[in-house]
């Protein structure tokens, strides 16, 4: 199951990565996105919350916890936690 | 003069930040003063840490780049570092972060001993480390000099300016160690948040919004381009991902990991990270790009006179050339919008945003005193002789002596020069990536596939150098081959840097870095299994 998710993971990291290389917006200006903003610029713009929004999974998900336990002890609480 | 009081006053105020926190560390600790007892929270930590990584570069040299380069900037530096950067804080920063806690590791260095069990490859490493970490803090002074001289109309000199610059970031790291430095990181990087979006919309509301603006740059044959990614190849563009992984090898970087109080503060700063990048990186390069439209702008105007000629074709003398390179460069370009379109005391303000940036050496200047006291004063045997206490005076004293070297280096070399060493030094952390994947994750990596990619990375780092030292740029536009084999460019000189197979160098420096990790691991003996349980 774990290896799944790690697996899962690692996926979305990669199609994230190849998601930045966006040769289809490489020559085009158009539409000016609010009238001022490239496309492309928007682009990069809106992939840079779409990361924050993966983080988020990724913390959640896939947080080492054994090894926080491991340092921290088991007391440890991490209600300290994303929100 | 506004706008000088504004910066002398912040100036004020980021050093009473740094001697004030002096007050909460116990003096005497190696650990209180370095690290901060480990015990940042979760916001100073977040804010900290991400100021640590910004430089002058980020508000400047990003709207410089834009201005020349157009909307590629953002892709090339921002969202680049926005997925990676996170990434190996979640990765590796975790790992570090617990491994410092368990073992009690103050600097990357000690980590490396101990997991190879080798004195001598962290001794190395901490050369390479250190020589690779330098220009930064002298561009940091060269920097400060220079905009606390242009902000002042002249007033101020360049010597006076980095003199200044230098002497109060020394200070509050003297008194403040790394809380102070935290603090002070923390407080700038609100005004970096702050500074795009105010400097956005204060010169949005004077033009009247900017559809204007990137319409009329749009219907133009000469800048259309700066609208796309067109100027720059697909390969360079895939390049330039290489680049973020130097961030979390930096050793002021990964000493910055083991002052969380828990590991959960990572969590915040992973998630906040490509948003804080994008408040600070999305205003920059969206201004520079607009920029090419402000001809009402007299500075602008003669860059955009300055960029025409050069690329006129006009026969033109070398001087000439050199001369019109730097008119239109483009590195000034928000301090002439917001000098033209911001009210005086808005200028002074955003001015000390200015300043907060050019001062973000604060951290690799005492990543350098903590490496000094640790890997070496303290490695052969100086605490052990003179007790923790004086090893903490050595760390302040050797922070004295970098803000000194680089104050006077500052004065007499070009900043040219070390903006180039600056620009080697993010290839040669890249480079240096694969050691601390293999000391983290890999049982089999041993010293020798350490000192294979150690010195892999010293030497590529200096031919590089030297072949950009002798080979001269190729002209804006084109590139000169040096070496084809079959018909194949292999290494070539273009205008800003070298291509090795149409990439740029940080690629091939990483991967045959790697490459070298792994082969030289594995012909060689791996360290005791006492020392691989304590990291697997």
């Amino acid at each position: 199951m774990t290896s799944m998710k790690n697996f899962m993971l690692s996926l979305g990291v990669i199609a994230l990565y190849a998601l930045h290389q966006d040769i289809w917006f490489w020559d085009v200006a158009q539409p000016l996105v609010f009238g001022f903003l490239p496309v492309g610029l928007f682009y990069h713009a809106v992939y840079s919350v779409a990361v924050a929004l993966f983080m988020i999974l990724l913390v959640s998900v896939a947080w080492p916890v054994e090894l926080e336990r491991e340092v921290e002890g088991e007391s440890s609480d991490s209600s300290e936690d994303v929100s | 003069m506004i706008p000088t009081l504004v910066i002398f006053a912040y100036l004020g105020i980021v050093l009473y930040i740094g001697i004030f926190a002096s007050r909460r560390f116990d003096q005497g600790s190696a650990e209180g003063y370095f690290l901060a007892g480990r015990s940042l929270g979760p916001a100073v930590f977040l804010l900290s840490l991400f100021g640590t990584n910004m430089t002058a570069f980020t508000i400047l040299g990003s709207a410089g780049h834009a201005f020349s380069n157009g909307i590629v900037t953002y892709g090339l530096m921002a969202s680049s570092s926005a997925l990676i950067i996170p990434v190996t804080l979640f990765l590796i920063g975790t790992r570090v972060w617990a491994l410092g806690k368990r073992h009690g590791f103050i600097t990357p260095v000690q980590m490396f001993r101990d997991r190879w069990e080798c004195g001598h490859i962290g001794t190395l490493i901490f050369g390479l480390q250190a020589v690779l970490l330098l220009p930064y803090i002298i561009i940091a002074v060269m920097g400060g000099g220079t905009t606390l001289s242009a902000v002042s109309g002249g007033i101020v000199p360049y010597w006076l300016g980095g003199a200044v610059v230098a002497l109060v970031v020394m200070s509050y790291v003297f008194f403040g160690g790394m809380r102070g430095t935290a603090w002070v990181n923390s407080f700038q990087t609100v005004l970096f948040l702050v500074f795009g979006a105010v400097a956005l919309g204060l010169i949005g509301s004077s033009l009247g919004g900017y559809s204007q603006a990137m319409n009329g740059l749009l219907e133009s044959g000469a800048t259309a381009s700066l609208l796309t990614r067109e100027r720059v190849s697909p390969q360079f563009f895939l390049s330039y991902t290489f680049i973020p992984l130097s961030t979390i090898v930096f050793p002021h970087i990964m000493i910055f990991c083991l002052t969380a109080r828990r590991m959960t503060q990572f969590k915040k700063t992973v998630i906040y990270y490509p948003l804080c990048i994008l408040a600070i990186w999305l205003p920059c390069v969206f201004l520079g790009v607009a920029a090419n439209a402000m001809l009402e702008v007299p500075g602008i105007a003669a860059k955009l006179d300055a960029r025409e000629l050069l690329a006129s074709g006009e026969a033109l003398s070398a001087a000439m050339v050199t001369e019109l390179r730097q008119i239109a460069a483009g590195d000034d370009v928000i301090i002439l919008m917001l000098e033209h379109y911001a009210p005086l005391w808005m200028a002074g303000l955003l001015g000390a945003g200015i300043m907060a940036a050019v001062m973000a050496s604060d951290s690799q200047i005492l990543a350098l005193s903590t490496m000094f006291t640790e890997d070496i004063f303290a490695f052969y045997g100086g605490t052990k002789r003179f007790g923790e206490r004086v090893q903490v005076q050595m760390g302040r004293l050797f922070v004295v002596v970098i803000a000194g070297l680089a104050y006077v280096i500052a004065l007499r070399a070009s900043a040219g020069i070390f903006n180039l060493a600056v620009q080697y030094a993010f290839s040669g952390y890249a480079a240096l990536f694969p050691l601390l994947v293999g000391a983290l994750f890999w049982k089999n990596s041993t010293k020798w596939g350490a000192f294979a990619v150690t010195m892999w990375t010293a030497t590529t780092v200096a031919a590089v150098a030297v072949f950009q030292g002798v080979v001269p740029p190729a002209a804006p536009g084109t590139t000169v081959s040096y070496w084809t084999v079959v018909g194949v460019d292999v290494i070539a000189r273009t205008p800003g840097g070298t291509d090795v197979l149409g990439f740029m160098p940080v690629v091939p420096m990483t991967i045959v870095s790697a490459l070298l990790m792994m082969a030289v691991s594995l012909v060689t003996t791996r360290p005791s299994q006492a020392t691989l349980e304590k990291y697997f």
